[in-house]
């Protein structure tokens, strides 16, 4: 099959269209909820790591223990795994409302690790400084540890952000759409080459993007 | 105003113990500037630590302006911690903000108001001489220049006493007497009492009243400056004092030299540092005098000398000139050859 690019357009521009939009969708709430649930996470981390200010060996080896079982299960997996556990929270397995449950139970772990590894660079000397100017422990984690690991938190988001428009690929299993669906759809099962192709190039175009935009705001941030 | 009584602090760590301090007191009395020194893993950092509590004696008390801190409530102890400002080796300001900033954050988080905040910031960017570098990042600052935000920073907190670990280690020489004198202008003008860590002595001789000798944990000696430079009792000690008076004579020539008179050290305090009593000996006495070698160094009150020169004489005529010199103040040790 040959198509001009206006017959494509409009053959398959409004179903790409939607399915770009789905994708950020999905991508930006499960984010949204990931790292609201992530960010303390990786604090909780590095605050109950041994000999930290917090060390509490239970807490850390829980956490510990339940981000890596749940940073071993394939995104797939884990989908169908959670079904009764999404039906039971938002009502429905389906559509975008249904796939977001497994998004973040696979995402905010990750981005738990991340902020771990980001917050863990910051100079402990300059947490120390401020513990000597006599200001409170929640301001510190905020005001410093958080402040200064910006950057690598950006990148670590960025990273995060990349790995869930992969798993956003396989939301179409359970109806929510996206463009890792189309691609399958119709690339594979409905064989229109020219449909997966496009949809690919789109994917790259937004990878690159959003791993740009990532670097350039963690440089800006960096201050040196 | 800062009273050490009895510290003693063990670190446990994997079925390994480190006595760092070993029933270490020491009293820091207010408005001087109190040195501690030491080699590497003498303990200096952790006594330092303790007087703010940053490290949690094992025994003993600390006391600074007459509280005792090691029995506070954490947020009696945030109080506290206000009013003592401390300096490091590494500087620690936040590599994300500017220099204003870095000044300004650690006040808001205590609290401070707006318009007081701003007054503070300028003020005390003036005293460090830095109110041109508002709008930069640490990373566009020199190590003295990033000290001096950290100095400001400590100061903008109004503190009575400071800290000081290791502040002037990283920095190349010059540096390093610019932020002492920044220290020795905040001691004056603010009144603020200084305790500080160094390992180096020029350091000490500089900017310090009264000083401490660490070694495994323990303090092995103090007094004042003076005291401890003109009659070192312990072996670290001296090897100290040492340090600032190099010598290096050749040691062949020495067993001649003792044959046709003494090898003496000439010890100058204060004064007679300043008159030139050796150069009086020859045209007094049948003598000749030789400086091997000798440095006289500037303490914070008054000039310190020390020369090692060879008497050349009659013994008669010598020991007339050994207690002349004495009779003008001069400390006059006869040298062991083994020793030097
Ligand atoms: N948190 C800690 N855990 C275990 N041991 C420690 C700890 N802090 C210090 N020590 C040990 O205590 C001893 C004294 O350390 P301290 O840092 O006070 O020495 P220092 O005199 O400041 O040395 P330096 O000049 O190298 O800074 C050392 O043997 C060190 O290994
Ligand atoms: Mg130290």
């Amino acid at each position: 099959m040959n198509y001009s690019i206006v017959e494509f357009y409009d053959r398959w521009g409004g179903m790409i269209w939607k399915a770009t939009l789905e994708t950020f969708q999905m991508v930006s709430i499960s984010l949204a909820i990931s790292v609201i649930i992530g960010l303390p996470l990786g604090v909780l981390l590095v605050l109950t790591r041994p000999n930290k200010s917090l060390e509490n060996k239970y807490v850390y080896q829980t956490l510990n223990v339940f981000i890596n079982i749940t940073r071993s299960i394939p995104f797939i997996i884990l989908l169908f795994f959670l079904l009764p556990f999404t039906r039971f929270l938002v009502g429905t397995s389906m559509g975008v409302k249904g796939v977001i449950v497994p998004l973040v139970v696979y995402t905010a772990p990750y981005i738990a690790r991340l902020m771990e590894s980001a917050l863990l660079e910051v100079n402990k000397g300059i947490l120390e400084a401020y513990e000597a100017m006599g200001i409170k422990t929640r301001h510190i984690i905020w005001h410093v540890m958080v402040r200064e690991a910006r950057p690598s938190i950006i990148l670590g988001i960025t990273i995060a952000i990349i790995g869930l428009i992969g798993a956003t690929a396989m939301a179409g299993l359970v109806g929510a759409g996206g463009l890792g669906d189309v691609a399958y759809r119709f690339g594979h099962l409905r064989f229109e080459p020219e449909v997966m192709y496009v949809t690919i190039v789109i994917l790259i175009i937004i990878i690159q993007g959003i791993q740009s935009i990532g670097n350039r705001l963690a440089a800006k941030m960096k201050k040196d | 105003m800062i009273q050490l009584k009895n510290i003693s602090k063990t670190f446990y760590s994997k079925n390994k113990e480190v006595e760092a301090l070993k029933d270490v007191s020491l009293e820091v009395k207010k408005g001087e500037i109190y040195g501690v020194i030491g080699y590497s893993g003498a303990g200096k950092s952790t006594l330092i630590r303790c007087v703010n509590l940053l490290e949690k004696p094992s025994s003993g008390d600390v006391y600074v302006n007459g509280q005792k801190m090691n029995s506070l409530s954490p947020a009696k102890l945030r109080e506290a911690r206000k009013k003592i400002g401390m300096i490091f080796q590494g500087f620690n300001l936040l590599q994300t903000a500017t220099v204003y900033e870095n000044i300004a954050i650690p006040l808001k988080l205590t609290g401070v108001s707006k318009d007081e905040i701003a007054k503070r910031v300028d003020k005390y960017l003036e005293v460090v001489g830095l109110q041109d570098k508002k709008e930069s990042y640490p990373s566009q600052l020199s190590g003295g220049q990033k000290q001096r935000v950290a100095i400001a920073r400590a100061l903008s907190h109004e503190p009575e006493v400071l800290l000081s670990d290791e502040a002037t280690s990283a920095l190349d020489p010059e540096t390093t007497e610019s932020i002492l004198a920044l220290l020795l202008k905040i001691n004056k003008e603010f009144g603020i009492t200084i305790l500080l860590i160094t390992h180096e002595m020029h350091v000490i001789q500089k900017v310090c009243d009264h000083v401490a000798v660490m070694e495994n944990g323990e303090i092995i000696e103090q007094g004042t400056v003076m005291e401890l430079y003109s009659d070192p009792k312990k072996e670290t000690t001296k090897k100290f004092v040492n340090s600032l008076f190099p010598h290096d004579i050749p040691e062949a020539g020495l067993n001649v030299m003792k044959q046709q008179g003494p090898i003496v050290t000439l010890t100058f305090v204060g004064e007679s540092a300043g008159r030139p009593s050796l150069s009086m000996v020859s045209k007094k006495f049948d003598v000749h005098t030789n400086i091997l070698s000798g440095n006289i160094i500037q303490l914070k009150t008054q000039p310190y000398g020390r020369l090692v020169a060879h008497i050349q004489g009659e013994k008669a005529e010598t020991d007339k000139v050994m207690e002349y010199l004495r009779e003008e103040g001069v400390r006059v040790d006869e040298v062991n050859i083994d020793e030097l």
